[in-house]
Order: structure tokens, then sequence, then C-alpha cells
């Protein structure tokens, strides 16, 4: 039936799927508003915006929202706050799951092995408002941490209103959230290994440490790589809920985010065309770096998304 | 197989790092239960660590007895079920017409969504957007704009791609049309995954917090999630904006009691759904 759909005319194929298309009627319909038009929304980085007015804005004013960011010093205080706690969280949590994976992989017992995975993806299914009040509770003066700190130093420390404590808590609690969670991928991944490989390599005397060197690890590195892919993608959109919820003025030094500050911006003060001009660079950003991430895998690696 | 000695020795560790990392992992939840059952004092002077200390029932009786605590709560409850049904629905018609091979456009609708994926409009555009379309203070402002997700719809186009056609095409030459067969065919042959499908939505949804606070004014149509919020930033009311400017006066077993009564619905479920998202996240992977 479908064999020439190239060649028939298109009005044949709307005919006959019609009811295949109205399926997809408010579905795209959903894309268009909620997706592309807040894209096309961008235009008010490059025009003056005034509130109840067009979404797209008043009239051209060029780049001068975008004059304004390169200028202001606070913008490449949270562009800087935002590369180094990308880096730390991509540096942690990316590499923690596969350690897991493996460790994982090694456990005989199928009981204990899907015991330790149950725990460990719970994490995942919890409200980031809930981990952030976990995280105060954690560090707060009267919490766990600070009383083994106290029982080990004599001193407590103040975690939440201190800046140069604000990137570990970040991070540490990003590793809690998804270390268990990673591991799906990379166990599924484990199980495709063909068994022979192993076998043959135990007759050739290898032992399990050269087992997961040779065979283990690139049997799961197209895994890894893909996921490398995504996260380099995904890296300077820092978990702008839980830094929000997490961050005070005691700790913007180091915490304030670009997804923060132009929150500050745009809602908080009201400069919605300033802010969308740091949204679209960010989001401009992202995308550039998706692609060459893509792009560097398919010629180093051989491997990519797309 | 080879048992070395050293293999014994790395199978010990290995044990040891998993109950380690099982410890860790469960721990925050140990310490707020316990927290959520101790009373003040004990927990401001740092008593408070696995079991409850001055065990009481009292700030569950002052949380339960708060009438802003209950709505919020059913808040979230009718949130989550108006956007999981209405998700559903959508991700399901879409995913079934992408599914189909032979549709015209196929690729261009599947490039048009997944390009999503990677680029969005922004947090200004967006808010811009629900305010002009007159969807502040609506349930629609927190339901509408994450109405399909991009993963749960690849993953359900890649579990209709995986049906056997057979049935589908015995079924038309009854005379079925393609709602029919969607409606008495497929759907029922999909249960395993819609209810996959709902429970992604469902956990999204009542953990949700943020488009309730960037949209709604008034308490009174917050979700829990807000509740909890405004209890750790220690905010009045959800317009003194600014993620926790002052510090929380309010006492620690409050929100803990808070934060247990948020999770419990999810913790609840946990175990029993936690097989469904993993195979979910396998048939996701698959395509992406």
């Amino acid at each position: 039936m479908a064999r020439q759909s190239g060649r028939r005319p298109v009005w044949a194929d709307l005919r006959r799927d019609w009811r295949l298309y109205s399926l997809l009627l408010l579905p795209v319909a959903f894309f268009v508003i909620f997706r592309y038009l807040p894209m096309a929304g961008n235009i008010i980085a490059f025009r003056r915006f005034i509130p109840g007015g067009s979404i797209f804005g008043e009239q051209w004013v060029g780049l001068r929202y975008f004059e304004m960011f390169i200028n202001d010093p606070t913008f490449w205080q949270v562009f800087r706050n935002t590369v180094v706690l990308g880096a730390l969280t991509l540096l942690f949590t990316f590499p923690i799951p596969i350690v897991l994976a493996l460790l994982l992989n090694e456990v005989r017992s199928r009981r204990f092995k899907s015991f330790v995975q149950t725990v460990s993806y719970l994490p995942h299914f919890i409200s980031v408002v809930i981990v952030v009040g976990m995280i105060m509770q954690m560090v707060s003066l009267n919490g766990t941490v600070n009383q083994i700190l106290g029982a080990l130093t004599g001193s407590t420390v103040n975690f939440i209103q201190d800046a140069d404590w604000f990137r570990t808590i970040y991070v540490s609690s990003d590793v809690w959230q998804t270390a268990g969670w990673g591991t799906i991928l990379y166990l599924a991944a484990l199980t495709q290994i063909d068994n022979t490989l192993y076998e043959s390599a135990r007759i050739d005397g290898a032992n399990r440490w050269q087992q997961t060197w040779h065979i283990t690890l690139p049997g799961i590195a197209p895994t890894i790589i893909t996921l490398l892919i995504l996260n380099i993608g995904n890296f300077l959109a820092v978990g702008f809920e839980k830094v929000f919820l997490l961050y005070n003025p005691l700790t913007y030094e180091t915490g304030d985010v670009i997804s923060t500050y132009l929150y500050r911006v745009g809602l908080v003060s009201n400069n919605i065309s300033y802010a969308t001009a740091i949204g679209l660079f960010e989001s401009v950003v992202g995308l550039v770096m998706v692609f060459s991430a893509n792009a560097i895998s398919r010629r180093v690696a051989g491997s990519s998304l797309w | 197989m080879r048992n070395s000695t050293g293999y014994r020795i790395f199978q010990v560790c290995n044990t040891i790092v998993l109950l380690v990392v099982v410890v860790l992992t469960l721990y925050p939840f140990v310490n707020i239960v316990a927290q959520s059952f101790s009373d003040e004092a004990a927990i401001s002077s740092g008593r408070v660590n696995l079991l409850p200390v001055g065990f009481n029932l009292e700030t569950y009786k002052v949380i339960m007895g708060d009438p802003t605590f209950w709505l919020n709560y059913r808040n979230t409850v009718v949130y989550t079920v108006v956007a999981t049904a209405l998700s559903l629905a959508l991700t399901t018609c879409m995913a079934y017409a992408l599914s189909k091979k032979h549709l015209r456009g196929r690729k261009f609708f599947v490039g048009f969504v997944v390009f999503t994926m990677f680029f969005n409009g922004g947090l200004i555009p967006n808010y811009v957007l629900v305010s002009e379309l007159g969807l502040k203070n609506t349930i629609w402002a927190v339901v509408l704009p994450n109405a399909i997700s991009v993963f749960n719809l690849l993953v359900m186009k890649t579990f209709f791609e995986n049906m056997p056609t057979e049935l589908e095409e015995a079924a038309a030459i009854d005379g079925l049309t393609t709602y029919g067969v969607l409606l008495r065919i497929v759907l029922p042959l999909s249960k395993a995954i819609l209810a996959t499908m709902a429970l992604f939505y469902a956990v999204a949804n009542w953990n949700s917090w943020f488009g309730a606070f960037l949209y709604f004014d008034q308490k009174s149509m917050f979700p829990v999630t807000m509740y909890l919020r405004n209890l750790i930033a220690g905010a009045e009311t959800a317009t003194s904006v600014g993620g926790g400017d002052d510090i929380s006066q309010i006492a620690s077993n409050v929100k803990a009691v808070t934060m247990v009564l948020t999770v419990l619905p999810i913790l609840c479920v946990y175990p029993f759904v936690q097989r469904h998202f993993v195979s979910g996240v396998m048939l996701g992977a698959v395509k992406g």
C-alpha cells in the first residue's frame, strides 16, 4: 500500500491518512504554541518590549541588549560561575555512574544487586524542593554534617551562607541525585556484551582486571560517548531550580548562574528584553556545544547521535 | 572459573562499597523521618540523627490541622490528575501517528519535535507567552506548557513501532477506521506502556513547583511543593521572591513533617513502579 508513497500526489496521501493526521493536530499545535512560539519570542532580545503589548515587542533596537550584557561585569561573573559549576558537575556526575555500574556488574547475588539498584534509583524520583530541604537540614548548624565536623574538629561551618561551600554542596547533592539512575543505560549495555569474548579472554589467561579493561569498557564505550555528548550539550544548563532554591545573596559570588541571574533581571527587575538577550545567548551556546560535541565524536570515535 | 584470593578480597570490598552507597542514599530520608517525630529543642541542639529524640506526634497534628496545607495537597492531586490525563492523551495520539512508517511527512514531524530537545525558547519568552495568553492564575499555566515530553513521546513511538502489525491490518480489513484500530486494538495491547507513561508524567507533575511559583499569585492555588518551598525559603508568600533571602526561622520539625508528607505518596508507589520506569528508559534508549 505504502510502497510508492514518494510518487503519489500529496492529496492522495492526505486523503488516505487524514485520520492519522487528525491525531497530530493538537500535539503539533502544542509544539507550535509552547515550543516554537517562545523561540520566535526571542525576537524581543532585539526589540523593545512593553508588558501587555505584543509578545514580539514594539520597535527594533538592534544589538543594544547584547552590548549591555557584554559590558555588564555581573554577567561575566555569573557566566564564570555557570562554566565552573557545569564543569565540576560533569567531572563528578559523569564518571561515577560508570564506576557504579561496573561494580554492580560484578555482584554475584542477584537479590543484593537489585536491592542496591532499587535504593540508588530512589533520589531520582524526589522533587527538587525536597532534595533542597534535605540538603538544608543536613548541613544546617545542628544538622548531621556539622555534628560530625564538630566531633572531629570542634568547630562548625554555616555551609548554606558560605560562598566557598556552594559548589561542593551543589555537586555532591547532584551526585546523590543522579549516581544510581545514571547506571541504568550502562547496565543495559553491559548485558549486551558477548559472553564468548570473556571466555576466550580467560583461555588466553586474562585476569578480571584485564577483562574489564579490554572487553567491558570497550563494550560500553558507545553508550559512554552518547551520554557524554548529551551531557556536554546540557553543560551550561546547570540545574536552575536547584540553584534557585539553594542559593542566597550571601552565596551569589559562587552560586549565581546565568539562568538565575536572568530570572532576577527579567522577572524581578522587569528588564524583559535584556534578560531575553542573556537567555538567547545561553541557548545558542548550548546548541552549538551539542552540535560540536556530536561532530567531534563522529570524527574521533566514529559514533554520534545523528 | 578461577577464584583467586585477590578476587575474593575484591568481592568483599565491592559489597562494602555498595552498602556504603545504600546507606548514604537512605540516610537523608531516615534523618527527616526522625526529625519529623522529634521535638524542636532536640533538633536545634543537634541530637537527632537516625532515631527520633523526644518522640511526639504534635508536629504532624499541627501541619495536618493547617487548612492551607490540605488545600495545597488537594491542588497537587488535582493538577497531577488533570495534567497526566492530558499529557497521556496527547502523547499517545502523536506517538501512534508518528509510529506509522508510511505517513508522509513523518520525518519532518519527528525532526520538528526532536529539535525542541536541544533548543528552547527560554524562561522569559515562555513567561511572556503564558502571561499574554491569559493563563496566569489558572490551572492551565501549570498543565499546558509541559504537556508533552519529547522523551516520553519517543519511548511510546518506539513501543508502537515494535508492535506486530498483523492485528491492526486484520482489524482494518474488518472495516475499523484508524480511530477504531487505535481505541479497540492498539490501546488494549498497550496497557503496560500507558501505565509507565502515566507514572512518568504523574511523578513529574507531583514534584513540580516552579510553574506554580511563576504563574500563581494566591496561596490557595499553590501545590504542596510550593507550600514546602515557602517553608524552606522562610518566605511568607511566594511574592517575596529571591529564593530564600532571609534566614529561615521556621522550625526544622515543621519542615521535616511537610517533606515526609509530600514525599510519602512517591515512596509508597516507588517499590512497585520502579521496574516500569527502568524499562521505559531502556525503550527510549533504543532509539535515543
